[in-house]
């Protein structure tokens, strides 16, 4: 493929590198490992970079510096080698985040099972065992996207929008889980509810995720989690952490 | 204790604002600020202090303060209808507000967002750096009728003084530049949309501006295969229904739909300013020449003392006349002249 990667210019804001058409595992890992060589060059001109699901962005004044001189810093980069074969970068984290599945407080489990086509204990199976990475986070602050699920879930947003999901609700649609900041409107279906809180504003570290970590979403009872609820200020939901070496 | 300003009763949509967070997008969080940046220049350029202090943004229309000491206020902004003790006092320039005078601030007439700073800024607990509401984000709120805000310390002493704005308000042409998609919508599009007269619909917050229009919306095959990827504040999105939206400074970090080109910094005040009906032309202009109008708007920030200018008052108008320093502007009958630029 030789349209891929592109860099294109966004506004006066920056300069984007994507890395393929669609969502996919290598491309998603080239954007994550491209944003870490991108901040290991450590160029003045970049006051900070980001990444979604298969882009790094690298936010630079357009203004005074010239976009074309940063697009041949980036290709030459960029040329240094096959960024879809590239490792993760290290010093990521495992979370385990304690999941109560189903029930009144996650009323879509069986409908998701359904349309995936799994019967609800396979399906809680699944989920509960899953090893998913933060492919991105956005939408809202410190908000993960995760992914990918067996192909079972590559099920589509359902058509109408549900009014409100709580915040800390676990969501799912095409391949991903996405755990809530915030109460939200939302297409993707309420599967399960956890503790975990993906934004921390009064917190030392306000955002416990960052791309590239991993999550496993355990099943719990909902006296777990009300247990959790009552004990929990922090907003770790119960959750345990490993280094990723 | 600190000095305090009282908000007796707030406008539909008050909220303080500086410039916001920048740094989080790879945390899912955009900088957020002030909807229009140039006033908390103009409002630090009125009182001689940094621009980054906490001023109280108002949407639409302001509302009722007191203050329990003598406070340095200035106005800066769409122009509200503003009053004190119910004299009418002048937009776009420093006052004093006296202790537990009442100021009453109106509806906008020129504009959407007026701001109110007070000398030595407010100076609530930071959050992450700022003290400015994120509303989409969940930092901070709208600010409520009976709230106290703490004010920091005022190093400034001057008041009545006058600035002309930077010119920004009733719409007119905003230039962009080209973005992400702008190449895969075809050029009769490209051409209606720069001849169209937009006008701001009244679906618009800190989040971004919807545009109303006549006629056929705007689309592009493209907008069916775009990947979630980053978006900023000037983008001009194309939404479902084919109508723009301009992205605002508290817009989310990424989002899918095709973006036909993205409004020059220098510009999005005007954007945000714009009067529910305003008109608003875009223009295409290249890069170079963005970077051009961007430097001479970033020289007319950095010249805004240039605008300031004594308040010229009508002595007979004046009704507590006694208590003005009427000498001179550069000795203060009650302050130590030698204390002055020794911080204490």
């Amino acid at each position: 493929m030789t349209d891929w990667p592109q860099i294109r210019t966004v506004g006066l804001s920056g300069l984007l590198v994507t890395f393929a058409a669609a969502m996919s595992e290598p491309a998603n890992r080239a954007a994550l490992a491209f944003r870490a060589a991108v901040e290991e060059q450590d160029w003045p001109e970049v006051v900070e970079t980001s990444t979604s699901l298969v882009s790094t962005f690298l936010a630079v004044d357009l203004a005074t510096t010239p976009d074309e001189a940063m697009k041949e810093r980036l290709q030459a980069l960029l040329k240094s080698r096959d960024w879809t074969k590239e490792l993760l970068p290290a010093g990521r984290t495992l979370w385990h985040v304690p999941t109560l599945y189903g029930t009144d407080l996650a009323p879509q489990l069986e409908e998701a099972a359904d349309v995936a086509g799994l019967d609800p204990d396979e399906a809680i199976r699944q989920l509960s065992t899953s090893r998913v990475r933060v492919l991105t986070i956005g939408f809202a602050p410190g908000q993960p996207y995760c992914g990918e699920l067996p192909e079972a879930w590559n099920i589509p947003r359902q058509k109408g929008l549900t009014p409100s999901v709580p915040a800390c609700a676990l969501v799912v649609a095409i391949r991903q889980l996405i755990i809530f900041t915030n109460a939200s409107p939302t297409g993707w279906r309420h599967i399960g509810q956890t503790a975990f809180r993906t934004f921390r504003p009064e917190a030392e570290q306000p955002f416990p995720l960052s791309p590239g970590d991993e999550l496993i979403f355990p099943a719990i009872e909902r006296a777990e989690l009300e247990n959790i609820i009552a004990r929990d200020s922090t907003g770790q939901g119960g959750a345990e952490t490993e280094v990723l070496k | 204790m600190s000095p305090q300003l009282t908000i007796l009763q707030a406008g539909p949509a008050l909220s303080l604002q500086d410039f916001g967070r920048p740094g989080y997008r790879a945390e899912g969080l955009t900088q957020g600020g002030a909807a229009d940046p140039t006033a908390l220049y103009e409002g630090a350029a009125l009182l001689g202090q940094a621009p980054n202090l906490a001023a109280i943004e108002m949407a639409g229309s302001g509302g009722t303060f007191r203050a329990d000491s003598d406070l340095r206020i200035a106005l800066t902004g769409a122009e509200m209808a503003a009053k004190i003790e119910g004299e009418a006092i002048v937009w776009n320039a420093s006052h004093t507000l006296p202790a537990g005078a009442t100021l009453t601030i109106g509806g906008a007439r020129n504009g959407s967002y007026g701001y109110l700073h007070v000398g030595g800024g407010f100076d609530t607990a930071p959050v992450m750096g700022s003290r400015a509401a994120h509303l989409a984000g969940g930092i901070g709120t709208l600010l409520q009728s009976g709230e106290s805000l703490p004010i920091g310390p005022d190093k400034g002493h001057d008041t009545g003084m006058k600035i002309t704005p930077i010119d920004r308000f009733g719409g007119g042409r905003i230039r962009i530049v080209a973005s992400m998609q702008t190449a895969s919508f075809d050029a009769a599009t490209l051409d209606r949309f720069t001849a169209c007269a937009f006008h701001r619909d009244a679906r618009a917050n800190r989040m971004g501006v919807r545009l109303g229009f006549e006629g056929e919306g705007y689309s592009t095959d493209a907008a069916l295969s775009i990947v979630s990827e980053v978006v900023v504040p000037g983008d001009i999105q194309i939404s479902g229904d084919g109508a723009p939206y301009v992205l605002m400074y508290e817009c989310q970090t990424t989002g899918g739909y095709p973006r036909i080109g993205s409004v020059l910094p220098c510009d999005l005040p005007r954007v945000a300013q714009a009067q529910t009906g305003t008109d608003l032309h875009f223009e295409f202009v290249g890069m170079e020449e963005a970077a051009t109008l961007q430097a001479r708007h970033l020289n007319e920030l950095k010249t805004l003392k240039s605008r300031v200018s004594p308040l010229v008052r009508d002595p007979a108008r004046i009704r507590d006349l006694l208590s003005y320093q009427l000498i001179s502007g550069a000795i203060s009958a009650t302050s130590n002249p030698f204390e002055e630029g020794h911080p204490t």
